[in-house]
């Protein structure tokens, strides 16, 4: 009952919970009904046409597809490079480690131009692939680079915490038992990880779903081939096709929110198994 | 950090053979390498292609100039708006109980998980010429889509979370004792807020400021749904790299995103010194 007149001591919960609602209502809550709205207004059909036409199908196919590719593999080399970060000595370690934020901090226009440069046919690392016959840039290759490159800091930075927390107990525990180290970190250390490296692959994914910036500039956007869900939107608006754009734009947004309680969940999974205090 | 590492490897139990160690090294060393290291240099190499002339030509260009000062306003006010925004959302949530506070949060992240395309799109549904409000707009003759105001909206909503959600988990671990004894003691609200509160979260509000600035001046999904594309009136920084580009002017292009890359680079840098100095407060914190 203390906890209860206390809590009521401070000032300013009705002035500060008031704004944050007011605030949070008319900049996102509803904008974001709006597409709800107009989705829902539209007939059955006409919603079903936009979002299946195999156009826009083609699309989620490279959309989630390389999202999902992208995500595992920055989940294997996030690993290794969140590994590296914690256990290893290295020179030039904190530049490393300040660095691997770059995706957050860089605009997705630079990125997706220097990539393309770098992909190109004559680009510092393009004129080698393709002697060997590998077109990356204007390709859904070039889709899945771009996606690599904003996804890789979520697999990091959710992995590192916890890898840092991590009671080194457990392994002199396995080794003194007689475990072998490969078979400490498989049986020990990489369950102990486990809820991080999803909740990683997920914000990474979920990321890489809706990304535009970085991946247009590389893609070619070829319709069918290299064509991105978001470009879909984009398209369809500067065609002043609002219904079609909104249908896709729902779609998109109902697998956001999927993907949202998804990582909800994971991050709850996650701090509960390293059981830190909140 | 050091010391972290090395309290593993003088650690038989948590050590990698040398061999093992150097494999993972080079593999992940390597990978950041080519998809992190090379992109960024490659910004400032293709910008200095064609020397410093055409460099600081191009820089100079009206409209290169007037896109950095569109880019910089739109910041100048969304950067503040969420910071206040932030600050209201995190002292709510963390120093008072209330139902339904966990939803509040989740709502809070929303942006996060919305791609930026959908972020301009929700404001064309509701300010564009066939939105909610377009009949009205249009007949009071504002101009809210392709135009600033547009603009603003959709960097206010793509930065929406950075502040808050900083400052939420901090302040959550701080609890409100500190804030409670200065009020017991006679301070004014105001004053609480200012030497109690505000020393306490200066680096998380700091941090959350400037990777909120970044991702405002650096936006290019949301606002180019939203923006007019045209030269000189709605072009930001990140849409003039575009337009230059898609013209073949790679040199100039590559000229206005080394700004914005060198932008990344300080906002790296600060964010590296404010963990630092977190991390160091943190420790001195727990010593006595």
């Amino acid at each position: 009952m203390a906890r209860v007149r206390a809590s009521r001591v401070l000032p300013g919960f009705g002035l500060s919970l008031g704004f944050t609602l007011a605030y949070l209502s008319l900049l996102v809550l509803v904008p974001l009904s709006a597409v709800i709205m107009r989705a829902a207004g539209m007939s059955l059909a006409d919603f079903w046409q936009a979002v299946s036409s195999p156009r826009v199908v083609a699309s989620y196919r490279l959309t989630f597809g390389a999202s999902l590719l992208a995500a595992a593999i920055n989940t294997v080399f996030g690993f290794l490079l969140a590994w590296s970060l914690v256990r290893y000595r290295f020179p030039g370690k904190r530049i490393v480690d300040a660095l691997v934020d770059l995706p957050f901090a860089l605009p997705t226009a630079v990125a997706g131009i220097s990539l393309t440069a770098l992909y190109a046919k004559n680009g510092w690392l393009g004129q080698y692939l393709e002697a060997i016959g590998i077109k990356v840039a204007f390709t859904p290759l070039g889709v899945l680079v771009a996606l690599i490159f904003i996804g890789l800091p979520f697999v990091v930075r959710t992995v590192q915490p916890v890898l840092e927390d991590l009671d080194t107990e457990v392994e002199e525990a396995a080794a003194s038992l007689g475990a072998k180290r490969w078979q400490t970190v498989r049986r020990v250390v990489l369950p102990a990880l486990l809820p991080a490296l999803l909740t990683g692959f997920a914000l990474a994914f979920a990321r890489a779903v809706g990304e535009y910036g970085s991946v247009i500039f590389i893609a070619g956007n070829l319709p069918m081939i290299s064509e991105i869900t978001p470009l879909i939107i984009i398209t369809k608006l500067e065609q002043y096709d609002y219904a079609g754009a909104t249908a896709v734009a729902s779609v998109m947004l109902a697998a956001s929110f999927l993907l949202l309680l998804a990582i909800n969940g994971l991050q709850g999974w996650t701090d509960r198994r390293s059981a830190k205090a909140p | 950090m050091r010391s972290g590492a090395a309290r593993f490897e003088a650690n038989a139990a948590t050590r990698d053979p040398a061999w093992v160690k150097a494999t993972i090294l080079t593999v992940s060393l390597g990978f950041f390498a080519l998809f992190l290291l090379l992109p960024l240099i490659a910004v400032f190499v293709e910008a200095l292609r064609r020397g410093w002339d055409v460099y600081l030509a191009a820089l100079a260009e009206p409209d290169a100039l007037s896109a950095i000062q569109l880019t910089l306003l739109i910041a100048c006010i969304a950067v503040p708006l969420n910071l206040v925004f932030g600050v209201a959302a995190a002292w709510a949530i963390t120093k008072f109980d209330f139902p339904g506070k966990q939803l509040l949060i989740t709502f809070i992240d929303l942006p996060f998980s919305v791609s930026p395309v959908i972020a301009g799109l929700v404001f064309v549904l509701v300010f564009g010429a066939q939105g909610w409000l377009g009949p009205w707009l249009s007949a009071h003759d504002i101009r809210i889509i392709f135009a600033v105001p547009g603009m603003i909206l959709a960097t206010v909503f793509v930065t929406f979370p950075f502040v808050a959600r900083e400052l939420i988990p901090l302040m959550q671990a701080q609890g409100r004792e500190e804030e409670e004894a200065a009020l017991v003691f006679g301070a004014s609200g105001w004053h609480m807020f200012t030497r109690v509160t505000l020393p306490n979260i200066k680096w998380a509000l700091l941090y959350g400021v400037i990777l909120c600035n970044a991702r405002a001046m650096g936006e290019f999904g949301a606002v180019s749904v939203v923006s007019g594309h045209i030269r000189g009136q709605t072009n930001t920084m990140p849409l003039h790299v575009e337009i230059l580009y898609n013209e073949y002017q790679f040199a100039a292009a590559f000229a206005v995103a080394s700004l914005l890359a060198l932008l990344a680079l300080v906002t790296l840098i600060v964010k590296t010194y404010v963990e630092w100095r977190s991390a160091e407060v943190e420790g001195r914190g727990e010593t006595p």
